[in-house]
Order: C-alpha cells, then structure tokens, then sequence
C-alpha cells in the first residue's frame, strides 16, 4: 500500500517573524473561482460607477490677463510652462503648477495673435494686428523655479516690422525658420528683419499655420476663402489647396503619424486629412454644435483637444467620429485656444473670460505617483471595463455626460437638421432617374475641390 | 561512427520526451482557456475578425503561461491511495492509513464521542479551518480544525436541524424548532429570521451572500444576508422536503422530493428552472460535482444516479441506498448509509464511478451526514453517537488560493477578504443555469422575413429548376411535352402562392385589435358587417 495525505506544515505557510510580509499562494484553477464571468461583470460596473463619481477634470484657472485669451504655446523645453497671448496686446509665461504668472513680455500694441516657440525652447515669437514680429528670449528655467513670484517683465530680442497684420505664427520643428500667416504666408529666419520667402494663392487673409512635425520643410494653412493649403519651402509656389465649403479655422498635425492632419472647421465638425490624399476626409469628427476655434493634438497622437465657440472642450480619439469626453464650466466662455500639455495628462484652454483653464486629460485619472499595486488594480479595472462595455449596464454609465442645457437643445436641434436634410436627400434620390444622384459619403460632402 | 549514432539515439528520444512534456501541458492548459476559442470563420466582418484572432491569441497565451507556472505555483501534490500486488483499495483500513502517514495527519482522524444529544450534523468554513457542528437536541459547537481547539460551545435547548456557517467563520445559521437563527462565534444571537418558518434545510450562496432555506412546507426561502431583504419566497408545491443542495458551479438550489422529483431553482423565478422525475420513490440525497455538470441523486427505492446536467440524462445507474451523499473537490463521491460509509472514485474520467474506499462505524451509530473537509484529504461525519473524521487521500484539492480561500488567514486577511468579497457581490439575477452566458449577446430571435422580391426569385428558382423528364419513343409529341412542362410549373407555383394568400387572409393586427374591441350597443350599427 502506498498512502499520501495533504500535510501542510504550519510554518511553511505562514511568516517567520511578526515584520514579514504574509505568504500569499496562488492557485489559477478556474473551478476554484466559480461565476468568474458574472463577478467580473459586477467589477466592471462598479468600475464604472466609480470612475463616473471620480470624474472631476477641472484643475483650476489661471487668472491675470484683462482681455480675452487669443492664443497660447507651450515649451518644449519646460513642462510645467505655458505661454499665452491676449487681445490687449499682453503675453504671459504661467507656471502651470502654482498657476501663477511667472514673467509678462509688454510690447504689443493691439491684439496678439500668435505665439509660437522654439523647439530649442530659448526663443518665443509673437506676432499681431500691430504688424510686428517680436522676438523674446525666454527666461531661464531658474526663473520658472524662483519662489517670488514678482512681476519679471523680459525686454524683446528683436522687433520685425511689417505692410500686413498677423494671424498666425508656428515655428519649424526643426531648423531656424519660422512662418508667419496674414494677408500671405511668410517665411522668416530668425536672424533676418524681411521674410526670405513669401507665398500667395489667392486673395484671402490666412488664419492660421502650422508647420509638419515629421517633414520641416513642409506647411499647412488655412485660409478665410474656406481653402487648405499644403507648402513646401523647398518649391517656390505651393504645394496643394483644398477648397471647403466652411471655414477652417486651425489645423494640427498628429505628432506620430505626421502625415495626417487634423482640422477645426467652422461647421461643428474637424476633419482628419492625409495630406497625401486630400480628396476624401479620413474621419469626421462631430459633436461640437458651434464652430470649432482651435484643436491640438496630444503628444502620443492618439487624441485631440478642440475648443469650440460653442462654450465647451472636447476630446477626440484620432479616429473616433465622437468625442471621448466633454469640459464645460458656467464661468468658461468662448473658448478661442486649447492646447495639451507635453506629458499629454492636461489639457489647457483659453477662452474669452480672460482665463486660462487646467483640466486633467482623463477626467477621473489619480494624480501623484501610483503604488505599483493601485496601477495594477487600476488596469485590470481598465480592461474589465474595456471587456464589458457593449452591455446596456455598463454602456449607459461610461457613455454619459452631462451638457450645459443650451448645448444639449442645440445638439437636438443639429441632430433634428441634419435628420431632416438626409430624409430631403433620400426622397430626392427616390424621385430622380436612378444613378443620377450619387450617395456622397460625409468624409466628401464638405469638400468643394482640389487643386494641385 | 560511435557517437554519431549516440547522437542519433539521443535525438531520437529527445522529441518522445518533448512530446510527453507537451502533452502534459496541453492537458493543462485546456483548463485555463475555459471552453473552445470562438469560431470565427463564420463572421463577415474583417475588421472585428481581426480583433477578435487577437483576442483569442491572447487567451492562448495567457492559458500557456498559467499552466507553465502551475510548476512553480503550487508546491503541493495531492494524496493518493495506491493498492500493491492483491490488494485492494477499498479493503484498507482506516487504521492501516493512519498508522502509515505522518502525525500531524493522522491527528487529523478522530472520533468524538457525544451520546446525549445525538445525531449531529457538520459544517466547514470555506477554507475548510473551521467547523461547526449541531446536535438535533440543542448541542452547538465551533471547532478550529487547524489547532483541534474548541471556540465555542452552547446549548440552545430546541431542536436543531441544520447548521451553516455564512461567509466567514464570525457568523453561522442554525435551523432550530421554530425559526432559523443566525449566531456570532461567541454564541450571541444576532438575528431570528422569522420569515423563514420551521426550517429544515439551509444553505448558504457565498458569492451572492444569500441564505437559502426549505422548511417543513416546503417552501424556498432566499435572504440576502448583508441587507436582510428577503430576495425570493417560493412555494414549491411537490410536498415536504428534506433534501437541499447548492450547485456550487452555477449556484442554483437542487431540491429532492418525496415524489421521486429533483428540481433546481434560482432566486428571481417563481417556477423552478428544472423539474426532473430522478427515481420512483422519494430522494434522500442529491450532490453536485464542483465542476458543475454532474449530480449523484439517491432513492429509497435502492437506487443511485448520476446524472449530466447539460443533457438532464441519466450516465450511470449503481444499486445501492444513501442517507447523504457529498462530492469532494477532486471529484470523489462519498456515501453515507446507516453505519457504513462508502468512498467512490471516477477511475476512467469517463464519470464511471467505482468503489474507492469503505468505511464501518461501530455498529449502533447511524450517519447522519458526510461532509469533505475542502483543501484537506478529510471527511467529516456526521452521526447519531457524535462526530467523526477520517482520512480520505485524493480527496482534496492540495494548493489554495490564498485570495479565495485562506486555511491560514490572520484576522487582517479576514477583514480585508469580507470587504472584497461585498464589494464583488453579485446580484440574484446572476444565478442561472449556464453562467458563462452572462456578457455575451443574446441571439436576435425575430426571424427575418423575406421581402417579396426574395419571394418572388424563389419561386422563379423552383420553376427554372424542374425536372423534365426525356419521355420514351411516342410519347415524346411537343404537345404534350409542352402540356406537361405548364403543368410542372403550376405545381412548383402552388406552395408560394397558396402561402401569400395565408397571408393576405390573415387580418392586420389594428384591424384585429378593432374587432376585439366591443362596441357600445348604440355604435355597433355603424360597425363594418363580417363577411361571412
């Protein structure tokens, strides 16, 4: 006979000493935990739950400037500063962190239009409705760290005057020009008082710039005669237009697929574009129910910011039709720029009430350092909610949010319109000869043509 | 050459042993990937056929890797009973096994001899440390199995039929005379739950933290024990019944009944989910395997069955009575009929079980209950002269989960266990009979009907796909050929036509609903006439 019986020693199975840790087994087996799917549902849905009640995104705001907030830069070289420019002609380095002023660069004499720094993060452009370019050196990190916080003020390095205003300013990733939007798109060196290159297509005031993180040599602008507009510096005309049948706004590219771009049109919606391809949107992006005023993509290029007319910032998957996740507070007015920050955890708007906002990019995120045990909780939360979430339970919780009541009419009233326009659109169809009235997919309904 | 053949051999024997180990480890991990992959061959969708290959890729992996580190992860090995040469298994004796294992385990077997308040009735702790233990003439005790130490012991001085411990070893409910009671483990009364009427059976739901009672009329009780709210109050209506059981792998109650009746119930429905004729006399006892599909019924009629419960078939039928009837964590199935205690064993895997071990009591004492001890090779008895234990290899499960259930918890772990399990709590609604349904998506049972252009090509299809025959010489005139060919195709046509006019026949469902509606006297000579 040959017998063996389950013996556990006790010591083998609990801690030597009192400061031990306790010995934890572990043992997978799946009928050691039995209706392992419905307790992970129950997880889920109080994942949900508890992510809804946690959800509270607004950091706070930043207060100082006496006039709306017409644009903001970040550094590239400090993470916790923030540059922005107002209609009064005053710019502001904050510092995101006591979010309090850190220094004021005086000069400008009407509104400032567009900021812009360096990717080395020493020089900071401004440009405005006052025809100047201004060059600033940018104070130096000890400053930012200083504790008194008094009013520094820089004097500006150079001042370029000019025939035009400006609306726009964006530097290149990389090298030493910059380009400046306004009645034509100029190109700057930094040691120059005359742009080196000019270009004109059309007639239209240019509203916004930006250069191609990946490609320095290529730009995109967009202009008030509804037209996109690809450059390349190293041609001497332009590349490639798009003409719309709205307004664009501004345009962002994404940092890790550089060539796609997206736009803020002022028909609600943004538009994402492979400049390679601009006969046809990648994505459509809708929810906004007023014009879309500024947009810009996160560091990891997988979400944007877009701040709106309509009152509100929105967060949008770079392939997502809808948004993630929507910012309103009843003070926040007009939101005229956004910006997320370079760690891609905050998201940053200026709006007409002459603050600047702080909120968090994932709204119920915890802030400090995690244990590694509270981010591993954290993730298997994550997925399990990732896993249940087509369920009606679940799905009601992570999908809602709550509106502001006139946004919440006007998205009915949007949706009741366009409703309305595609039923219009179907009968017309049903009643024409068939073929003759192709059904256009919304990816190329706003778009009037192409010109190489 | 010498060596080149040594290499040869050796390669040879290398993949045999690859083979073996990866053999093993299949068997391994088929338990970790929980059921077949899903088929997705069938779906359309290219874009979600991606995702979901690397979804299931993904479950592979995972499933290799917990079955890899299964090695590592679970030091212990279970028991085992082994005969050599002529002996066999089930002729050992209980004091052959103690006198061969080691001390510590042969302490474990013990008889506790309590002749005055007779028979006694057990229960474990989830962990299987703690006993609790219930004399039908008031005797209560709590027993720490780890030290063989004594917590608490009491007299209620009524009846008591059954014993449960709740979710940890701090509370247990007892079935006495009248009501049921629920205790701490220093034998203070803290709830006498009125609502459940004389109680004879009670089981306790550990992951719903629901108690589930029969009582003398036969009446299914379910109370959340967190919130007090009596979730289900049913009325079987088959009788008083005095077996109940809890299927560990779904959840859902087994009841036996004197008809010869098994049904199984859940909480949130008023009728039972199953109702199955088991055998032609009354149940005596029910078990569920811990993997969910099989159930050992006994009738007094001498007859013990298993049963699968995907199919609701009978497997096996073996003769024999039981009074109680338990299955362990590794599947053993232990009997317990008047003095005697039987211990069968799966010995194919194909469920054909067979007898595994044999166990007599002195003569007088009459089982009353069988209980494994989970995580330990150890049966408890329950019997008429008091309670016994003995020793059962390969009856356990050797490695815990120290998240599930902890035999060496302090009382930090149990504190922080009880506020993990609450806030994991699942709802009622949760029990039912398949439990992996739940997150799926439920099949759309509308059925699509057809337009009438599919109709119309359908029957266009069977007309062009008549046979025609080749008829011999003569008969074969183009007249008749034609005759024949017109009278195929009012053939082929009569089924689809005769079912549209089904359907234009049948009256629309507002026009049906007007007729329905009774008109008051002064209106029904405006009302359209029936045609008759």
């Amino acid at each position: 006979m040959k017998v063996k019986v389950i013996s556990r020693s006790e010591d083998e199975f609990t801690r030597e000493r009192s400061q031990d840790l306790q010995r934890v087994f572990r043992n997978f087996d799946p009928s050691l935990r039995t209706q392992e799917k419905a307790t992970e549902y129950v997880r889920a849905l109080n994942a949900a739950k508890v992510e809804k009640i946690f959800a509270r995104p607004f950091m706070g705001a930043m207060d100082g400037h006496i006039d709306a907030v017409s644009c903001m830069a970040k550094n590239p070289n400090h993470l916790k500063g923030i540059f922005s420019g107002s209609m009064d002609g005053d710019i502001r380095l904050w510092d995101i962190a006591s979010r309090q002023t850190v220094c004021q660069f005086p000069g400008h004499q009407g509104a400032v239009r567009g900021l812009t720094a360096s990717t080395d993060g020493r020089i900071l452009i401004s440009c405005g409705t006052d025809c100047t370019v201004r060059l600033w050196n940018v104070p130096v990190a000890s400053i930012m760290e200083s504790d008194d916080l008094s009013d520094n003020s820089a004097k500006p390095l150079a001042v370029y005057v000019w025939k035009n205003a400006f609306w726009a300013v964006d530097h290149q990733w990389d090298g030493d020009l910059f380009a400046t939007a306004g009645a034509q798109v100029d190109i700057w060196d930094r040691n120059r008082s005359a742009p080196v290159n000019s270009f004109e297509w059309g007639h239209d005031t240019v509203v916004s710039v930006r250069f191609n993180p990946g490609e320095p040599n290529v730009l995109a602008t967009s202009a008030s005669d509804r037209s996109i507009t690809l450059y390349d510096l190293r041609m001497s005309s332009p590349a490639r237009k798009l003409i719309m049948k709205t307004k664009t706004n501004s345009i962002s590219w994404n940092p890790m697929e550089p060539m796609n771009f997206t736009a803020a049109n002022e028909d609600c919606n943004c538009y994402s574009y492979d400049a390679r391809k601009l006969d046809e949107a990648k994505c459509v992006h809708r929810d906004h129910v007023s014009a879309v005023m500024d947009i810009d993509f996160s560091p990891t290029g997988r979400e944007f910011v877009t701040g709106s007319y309509d009152r509100t910032v929105r967060i949008f998957q770079y392939n997502g039709g809808h948004s993630r996740e929507v910012y309103h507070t009843k003070r926040m007015q007009r939101v005229f720029c956004v910006k997320f920050s370079c760690d891609a955890t905050y998201v940053i708007s200026g709006s007409d009430d002459t603050n600047l906002r702080l909120w968090k990019a994932k709204a119920s995120e915890q802030l400090g350092v995690l244990l590694p045990r509270e981010r591993k909780k954290q993730e298997y939360l994550e997925a399990v909610k990732n896993r249940y979430k087509h369920l009606p339970e679940v799905k009601r919780i992570v999908r809602h949010r709550h509106l502001p009541k006139p946004i919440y009419k006007a998205t009915a009233l949007r949706r009741t319109m366009t409703e309305a326009e595609r039923r219009k659109e179907e009968r017309k169809k049903a009643h024409s000869a068939p073929g003759s009235m192709p059904t256009e997919p919304l990816r190329k309904r706003r778009i009037i043509k192409e010109v190489e | 050459m010498g060596v080149e053949q040594e290499n040869g051999t050796s390669d040879k024997n290398m993949p045999l042993v690859e083979e073996d180990i990866s053999n093993e480890l299949d068997l391994k991990v088929k338990k970790y990937l929980r059921g077949d992959g899903a088929n997705l061959e069938v779906l359309q969708d290219k874009k979600l056929k991606g995702q979901l290959a690397v979804r299931e890729k993904l479950y592979g992996k995972s499933a290799k890797a917990a079955a890899k580190a299964e090695k590592w992860l679970m030091p212990s090995e279970e028991g085992y009973l082994e005969a050599e040469g002529i002996e066999k298994t089930w002729r050992i004796k209980q004091e052959a096994i103690v006198r061969e294992v080691d001390i510590l385990s042969s302490r474990k077997a013990f008889d506790l001899v309590l002749p005055e308040l007779g028979p006694y009735t057990l229960d474990y702790t989830l962990s299987g440390r703690y006993m609790a233990v219930a004399g039908r003439k008031g005797h209560l005790a709590i027993m720490d199995m780890k030290n063989m130490a004594l917590i608490k012991e009491f007299q209620v001085r009524e009846t008591v039929r059954d014993v449960v411990f709740l979710h940890n070893e701090l509370f247990f409910a007892v079935a006495q005379k009248k009501y049921p009671y629920i205790y701490d483990r220093n034998g203070i009364e803290l709830h006498c739950l009125k609502e459940h009427g004389a109680v004879v059976k009670l089981q306790f739901l550990k992951n719903h933290f629901l108690l589930a009672s029969i009582n003398k009329f036969g009446q299914l009780h379910y109370q959340d024990v967190t919130t007090g709210q009596m979730v289900g109050n049913y009325r079987t209506g088959l009788g008083r019944c005095h077996v109940l059981q809890v299927n560990p792998f779904n959840a859902v109650t087994g009841l036996g009944h004197s008809g010869g009746k098994v049904t199984m119930w859940k909480p949130t429905s008023s009728a039972p989910l199953v109702k199955m004729l088991c055998h032609h006399g009354p149940i005596s006892a029910i078990a569920f395997h811990p993997g969910g599909n099989l159930m050992a019924t006994a009738g007094m009629e001498r007859k013990i069955k298993l049963w699968d419960l995907r199919k609701f078939e009978v497997l096996h039928t073996y003769p024999g009575h039981a009074k109680t009837m338990n299955f362990s964590q590794k599947g053993l199935l232990a009997i317990g009929n008047g003095s005697f205690v039987q211990i069968w064993k799966d010995n194919s895997g194909a469920q054909d079980y067979g007898q595994y071990m044999n166990h007599s009591m002195v003569k007088c004492y009459q089982v009353g209950d069988v209980l494994f001890r989970p995580y330990e090779d150890i049966l408890g008895l329950g019997h008429s002269m008091g309670v016994s234990s003995i020793l059962v290899p390969g009856s356990g499960e050797p490695n815990f989960d120290s998240w599930v259930a902890n035999p060496y918890e302090t009382p930090k772990q149990r504190g922080e266990k009880e506020v993990h399990s609450l806030l994991d709590k699942l709802p009622p609604e949760a029990i039912m009979l398949n439990p992996s349904k739940i997150g799926t998506v439920r099949p759309s049972r509308k059925k699509e009907k057809p337009t009438s252009q599919e109709k119309e090509a359908e029957m266009i299809a069977a007309v062009k796909s008549l046979p025609m025959k080749k008829k011999t010489k003569g008969r074969n005139k183009p007249s008749k050929r034609e005759k024949k060919k017109q009278e195929g195709i009012v053939r082929a046509k009569r089924p689809f036509l005769e079912q549209a006019m089904k359907v234009e026949q049948q009256p629309s469902k507002k026009q049906r609903i007007s007729e329905e509606a009774e008109l008051p006297k002064s209106l029904q000579r405006f009302a359209r006439k029936k045609s008759m």
